[in-house]
């Protein structure tokens, strides 16, 4: 299983080491470091690598690598789903994933990852279980435990731990009840030049913000159930009840969690809310081009479509770009070749244009490769599949508590090709 | 008073621990300033440091504040302090020097003292320091003993637990004496939270001392724990046999059977999503017994294909994937569960970018498997330009997979379109991917060239380079068709100038040379750089100008001159040599055969490049999910390759630092003067190294032409060194070991080479030297039947038998006796537990009842899989006969042959490097006295009870012969048998991992050989 986790950070210093069975000596990761060298880019280092007498595994997150080493056949997937996990953790616990903050909480991290394997495996990832044991440092627990002497590490045996429902802690107690769901769709789509969709589907989510007393048993039903065929649950929704009746039914963790994926790629199902018409093209003579792109509602619901933005990669060769827009601002980054035009709301009425001229590098030959646009966008208040929820019932608690269902349709990975 | 200076002392050094942190090599400016407003005022340095300022205390940053010298003195007052918060602030202190790869060790004894307390965080601190130091201080290490074992019975079942699991992680010898007493309580602990932490631990007890465990029974107890209550129990005590299981692959340590499979099944559906995929995985490995069976696990499994975790996801793919394969297809479960599959799968891609690697990799092997799930589902395989490389690529494999009549259009448009992105291997990938596509799909080929047509016009020039290749592809699958584009490729010649866009390019010249009138004018233009072309050019050069010889005769003769001059007389390469001389007899001999043989019709391309082989692709299904499904490489090839790869770099290790030549240094004196005296161990090594791979041209090979310069080296060597050629993977070898990409590929048994490596025509040499060097061979010998049981001891049943193993099965034939009075019947038989794992494969097939004063033949099949136990001697084997009278025991004694397996012939390399690496105490030595064969036919003899015979030496008359066998349960045993004419005593060197075996194997090699 997994043998050992070295931090990386985005210049290649290894600042946190775990070792859980025996210790591997860093110079293993000069494998790595050899691998991340030749993929230029952070992004592009292949997540497995394979060393005369390990195998590496890593993930690239929030400019962090984490590498895991492992010596016999375990399944990559597990190694990274946990890897992952890690992350997770340490966002959860200290609000950020990042190299100062880890460094800051060195000990607590290391007690945490002493806590999650154990020989290599799991042994409890579920941050409501982590919690219990290792508390994570607030202002008023270090000064109690200053004061009292006592210590970050709870000394009981973790309830959820064993129990069939490892994910809730027992005891809950709140004074206000309540439930929050969050329907959040993103539209990953690729339409091409003339307009056409090629490709499309959502990625929906619902995140869930439960702070309920008790043991409460709940259970949502939703309008339209038959858009989702594919599905995945966190692990506390009963698969039964959702193949019998396509309800979900759940004894919910305490706090914030990730309830259900869902993805829906039948294509007539997913709208595109905006379409595009652009122009951009380099001219056979003459170091410079003409950019010229129009961004209109197509199907919105009715909605408003905000936080409207496109991100264009330049070629290489584009040196500065000389442009008007009659909404919103763009900033050209030189370094990286992004051209980014912040528009804000989309007023139908009046479409929002970008144009102007590029200039390329003189001399250079007429680039070859078209830029991609990548489409950001957010329309409040629906769930662009039209999924709904109908019902959120409570069973097994005597309150009321109070509940909340809200949507929102982004756009994910949304490229208009040129 | 003595230590109120150090105090003092150490409050400064905190006070300048802001400009001390800079001394520390992991320091970051960003904990320097944190640690450096401290002082003065707290001033946020980022929004989120914001929300620390007033926590700048609790930050454990303050623990990396030291001063230069004194750090560990101070540690050390600090951690014998009184008071416990000091302590413990001193311990935290020591751990994080320790996260960042200092060394504290130096304060074992003080950190070691702090452990017994009450204070679980201290306690926790100072274990984590113990796991990591305990290694290095083992002496030391003994005195956190007596607190570990009063913890393993704490009230506390965190405690119990803690201490037990913690006693695991240290791994020094003798601490391991101590944990068994407290581990057996613990695995029968009441608290479940104990069992499963305990579980885990006896496979670390495993790691450190497999032998103690299965002296100990830990084995058995893990398997009770099979059956435990609670879920959680279960799958780590699946976890733990798993991995030990790993360790022993033949020990059959999974014993499952419907009863186990029921109750992991019930655990699945409870315990956590680490679990679920330890069982998953388990479950994989089941053989149902019938499709009822199959189908019912089938069912109770794909729930999880609902699973947020991708691993969980896959690992359930991969039970289906493999019990689907039961299933009648007219089943409409069957259809179902294909529609059950491709969800999920598609879900996978839209997960973090290392997940979706891991998810393509498998998808890859699971549409070559079932090209119906997710035939629909091109779409989600489209690339996107964010994509990380690695997943383009991928992505694009899986395309031209699903790539089909119904819809080819979309896919090259999408090809089209990634022929303009900016990455260049995901550029080139994509313009090989419209060639595939059009060998593929037939209808779709118009379309395709004229893509690919396209692209040549946009004149950047590896995208013209790719396209020619494929064009040349697309030639040969559909001949005379496209071959008007010609003119259009013959435009860009000039700008080719990678060896495979201009061998393609002359290919494709010399192939229509009738229809190009300047063909060869264009050919000789290649002509005069001849020498500076790589090979691969320079022998496409020569077939192509001899075949514009063959079909415009009156005008080239001139430059087919040239050429056969240039590739017979100036060229070092002995392959375009050889080739050059073929091609010169046959058109000096007979023309007209050489039309026939230079212009023969070529055989059709395969439609599909790249398919994974069949059987190969069928084991890769059954892993769906682990690194052999990432890497496309059999497990074999996994847990061999490792340790090929280990032995590689042992001998070339060896090479540098024990004045061994390097195979390519080559040295000539080195097989000029051989040795005169018996060599010591490592020259001898060396010298056959030499033998193997010293080339006898000067220069040396290139590459790609290797094997056949290996096989006309051999020519030239001859005689006695025939044996050692024999294998012509070899030369390869060292070329792929450099490469540790490539590693695991060397070493693997020879079905994991991939086959490109056997070129079939080296392969039928090498059959040819293989019987010119050693003869036919000859069959196993079989132990004449000895009377096992007699009849007196077993109220008139007298069995004799003995074992035979016939093309890889080893057989048990008896003649079973019945000298009583009554009819005997319903024969069984059973095994006792034994060395090797030896258990009968089926029931004892006796049909017809024994009457009296009758015998009957009886073969039982045996297999290694079952339960081992060691015994005394290694080869006995405890049997069971039952018929209708009693119940009877014997033992007998198998020769230890029968378990050597028909693949124990050892690389040549592996066998050096193996034989050094292990230690010389597991070498024992015998006597073979009055044994009168000469070493070839010795060398047969064995041959036929698979001792093979890697290499032979001949140092003064005496023949040294160099073999290996390997075991059933995977242990290779290595030999030197030394043979002198004339003298009857041979002698016999041993050498194995497991030394135990070696006095069975002599035995066998003393009845093999005298009989």
């Amino acid at each position: 299983m997994i043998h050992s986790l070295f931090l990386i950070n985005h210049a290649g210093d290894i600042f946190l080491e775990k070792h859980w069975k025996s210790v591997i000596s860093r110079s293993v990761c000069d494998y790595f470091f050899e691998a991340k060298e030749k993929a230029v880019e952070p992004e592009n280092v292949p997540p497995v690598l394979q060393t005369p007498h390990h195998y590496l595994i890593s993930i690239y997150r929030d400019k962090l690598f984490f590498l895991s080493v492992v010596q016999t056949e375990v399944p990559p997937l597990f190694v990274i789903e946990f890897l992952h996990r890690v992350a997770d953790t340490i966002q959860d616990y200290f609000g950020e994933c990042s190299e100062s903050l880890i460094n800051e909480n060195v000990v607590t991290v290391y007690e945490l990852l002493e806590e999650m394997l154990d020989n290599g495996f799991p042994l409890a990832t579920e941050s409501n279980v982590l919690k219990e044991m290792i508390r994570p440092t607030t202002i008023l627990r270090s000064v109690v435990n200053t004061l009292t002497g006592s210590s970050n590490v709870g000394d009981k045996l973790p309830t959820g731990q064993l129990s069939s429902i490892p994910w809730r802690r027992a005891g809950v107690k709140y004074t206000n009840n309540e439930a929050y769901f969050d329907v959040i769709e993103e539209i990953d789509a690729i339409v091409d030049k003339s307009g056409t969709t090629v490709f499309a589907e959502i990625q929906g989510v619902i995140e869930a913000s439960v702070r309920l007393t008790g043991m409460p048993d709940l259970s949502m039903t939703f309008m339209n159930p038959s858009l989702l065929d594919d599905v995945s649950f966190h692990p506390c929704v009963r698969f039964k009840r959702w193949e019998s009746e396509r309800a979900l039914s759940f004894i919910p963790p305490d706090g914030n969690f990730t309830l259900m994926n869902y993805h829906v790629s039948s294509q007539n199902l997913v709208t595109i809310p905006v379409y595009v018409k652009q122009n951009i093209c380099f001219f056979e003579t003459g170091p410079c081009g003409r950019l010229d792109i129009t961004i209109g509602p197509k199907q919105t619901m009715g909605k408003t479509v905000e936080a409207l933005m496109v991100t264009i990669h330049m070629p290489k060769a584009v040196l500065s770009a000389n442009l008007t827009a009659t909404q919103g601002n763009y900033s050209y980054d030189l370094t990286t070749k992004v051209l980014v035009w912040d528009i804000g709301k989309l007023n139908p009425q009046k479409l929002p244009n970008l144009r102007g001229s590029l200039s390329l590098q003189s001399g250079a030959p007429k680039p070859e490769d078209n830029p991609s646009l990548n489409i950001d966008l957010k329309i409040q208040q629906v769930a662009i599949s039209g999924l709904k929820v109908s019902r959120l019932e409570m069973n097994g608690e005597k309150y009321k508590p109070f509940k909340g269902v809200k949507y929102l349709t982004k756009a994910g990975n949304f490229q208009v090709r040129t | 008073m003595g230590w109120l200076p150090l105090v003092v002392c150490h409050s400064i050094s905190a006070c300048l621990g802001s400009q001390n942190t800079g001394l520390f090599c992991i320091k970051k400016t960003e904990v320097n300033q944190v640690g450096g407003t401290k002082a003065i005022t707290a001033i946020p340095t980022t929004p989120v440091t914001e929300n620390r300022q007033f926590g700048s205390k609790m930050t454990d940053s303050k623990y990396f504040t030291t001063t230069k010298k004194g750090e560990i003195f101070e540690l050390k007052a600090e951690l014998n302090s009184d008071k416990k918060e000091k302590k413990k602030e001193a311990v935290k202190k020591v751990i994080a020097s320790m996260t960042v790869g200092k060394d504290v060790s130096a304060l074992f004894p003080d950190v070691v003292n702090c452990m017994q307390t009450d204070n679980l965080e201290l306690k926790k601190l100072v274990y984590l320091y113990l796991m990591n130091y305990a290694k290095s201080q083992p002496d030391m290490a003994i005195m956190a003993v007596n607190t570990f074992v009063k913890d393993c019975e704490d009230l506390n079942p965190l405690i119990r637990a803690l201490a037990v699991r913690t006693m695991g992680c240290i791994r020094v010898d003798k601490i391991t004496e101590y944990l068994c007493e407290p581990l057996r309580k613990c695995l029968k602990d009441e608290d479940p939270y104990v069992r499963k932490t305990a579980a885990v631990c006896v496979a670390k007890l495993h790691d450190i001392n497999a032998q103690l465990v299965e002296d100990q029974g830990f084995l058995d107890t893990l398997k009770d724990l099979i059956s435990d209550s609670n879920p959680m129990v279960v799958a780590n005590a699946v976890a733990a046999l798993s991995e030990i299981a790993e360790s022993h692959p033949n020990s059959n340590l999974l014993d499952l059977n419907p009863q186990t499979i029921n109750k992991l099944l019930t655990a699945l559906n409870e315990c956590t999503e680490w679990g679920q995929i330890f069982i998953l995985d388990c479950l994989a490995n089941y053989s149902p017994r019938d499709d009822r069976e199959s189908q019912s696990i089938c069912e109770r499994v794909t729930p999880r294909l609902s699973h947020a975790n991708s691993a969980v996801v896959l690992s359930a793919v991969k039970v289906l994937m493999k019990f689907m394969e039961m299933l009648p297809k007219d089943l409409d479960y069957y259809g179902t569960l294909l529609k059950k599959l491709a969800p999920p799968l598609v879900t996978l891609l839209s997960a973090e970018p290392e997940l979706q690697y891991v998810a393509l990799r498998n998808i890859n092997l699971i549409v070559q498997r079932r090209p119906e799930i997710l035939k629909h589902e091109m779409k989600v395989f489209f690339v996107k330009y964010n994509d990380p490389i690695y997943v383009k690529l991928e992505k694009l494999d899986i395309m031209i997979r699903l790539a089909s009549q119904a819809n080819i259009a979309q896919v090259l448009a999408e090809l089209k379109e990634y022929a303009t992105e900016v990455d260049v291997d995901f550029v080139r990938k994509a313009v090989r991917a419209i060639g595939r596509c059009a060998i593929k799909v037939e209808q779709s080929a118009e379309r395709c060239v004229s893509t690919l047509l396209d692209l040549i016009q946009t004149k950047v020039n590896y995208v013209v380079q790719e396209a020619i290749v494929v064009i040349k592809d697309i030639f040969r699958k559909y001949p005379n068709k496209y071959e008007s584009v010609i003119a259009t490729l013959c435009e860009h010649l000039e700008s080719l100038d990678e060896p495979e866009a201009r061998a393609a390019m002359i290919w494709i010249v010399g192939e229509y040379a009738e229809r190009i009138d300047n063909a060869d004018e264009l050919l000789e233009s290649f002509l005069e750089g001849f020498h500076d072309e790589s090979t691969q050019v320079q022998l496409q050069l020569l077939t192509a100008i001899v075949k514009l010889f063959l079909k415009k005769p009156t005008e080239t003769q001139e430059l087919v001159q040239q050429v056969l001059s240039l590739a017979t007389q100036d060229s070092d390469n002995p392959d375009l040599r050889d080739r050059g001389y073929i091609y010169w007899r046959l058109l000096s001999t007979d023309p007209v055969a050489a039309k026939e043989v230079v212009l023969a019709e070529k055989p059709l391309i395969s439609e599909e490049t790249d398919l994974i082989e069949p059987t190969l692709l069928e084991e890769l299904i059954c892993h769906i999910g682990t690194l052999a499904s990432v890497y496309h490489k059999p497990p074999s090839a996994f847990v061999e390759g490792s340790r090929g790869v280990q032995h590689k770099r042992l001998t070339s290790s060896a090479g540098s630092g024990e004045s061994v030549e390097s195979p390519d240094t080559g040295s000539a004196a080195v097989s000029e003067a051989p040795p005169a005296v018996i060599p010591s161990q490592g020259d001898l090594l060396g010298d056959l190294l030499n033998l193997d791979l010293t080339p006898p041209t000067s220069s040396g090979p290139p590459p790609s032409a290797a094997p056949g310069m290996q096989l006309g080296a051999m020519d030239l060597l001859g005689g006695g060194l025939d044996s050692l050629m024999g294998d012509e993977s070899e030369p390869l070898g060292g070329d792929i070991g450099g490469s540790p990409a490539m590693g695991a590929a060397f070493g693997a048994p020879p079905a994991a080479m991939p086959a490109s490596f056997n070129a079939p025509i080296s392969g039928g040499l090498d059959d040819l030297f293989d019987l010119g060097g050693g003869g036919m061979t000859m069959g196993t010998y079989i132990p004449p039947k000895t009377v096992w049981l007699p009849a007196m001891k077993a109220k008139g049943l007298e069995i004799s038998g003995t074992f035979v193993r016939r093309s890889g099965v080893i057989q048990m034939e008896m003649t079973l006796n019945n000298k009583a009075m009554s009819v005997m019947s319903d024969f069984a038989i059973q095994f006792n537990r034994n060395s090797f794992g030896l258990a009968p494969a089926g029931p004892l097939q006796i049909l017809t009842p024994i009457s009296p004063n009758q015998s009957i033949e009886a073969a039982l099949p045996l297999s290694t899989v079952g339960p081992v136990m060691k015994m005394e001697p290694l080869n006995n084997l405890q049997v069971a006969v039952k018929n209708n009278i009693d119940v009877f025991y014997f033992s007998c004694q198998y020769p230890i042959s029968m378990l050597f397996l028909e693949d124990g012939k050892m690389e040549r390399q592996v066998f050096l490097a193996t034989w050094k690496d292990i230690p010389n105490e597991n070498e024992s030595q015998f006597q073979i006295k009055d044994c009168h064969l000469n070493s070839d036919a010795a060398s047969n003899k064995l041959q036929g009870s698979n001792i093979f015979t890697i290499a032979k030496r001949t140092v003064e008359g005496q023949d040294m012969l160099y073999q290996s066998m390997k075991l059933t349960n995977g242990i290779w045993v290595l030999a030197e048998l030394r043979v002198q004419a004339g003298n009857p005593n041979y002698t016999i060197s041993l050498k194995c991992r497991a030394p135990e075996v070696s006095q069975c194997v002599f035995q066998n090699y003393e009845t093999v050989l005298k009989n």
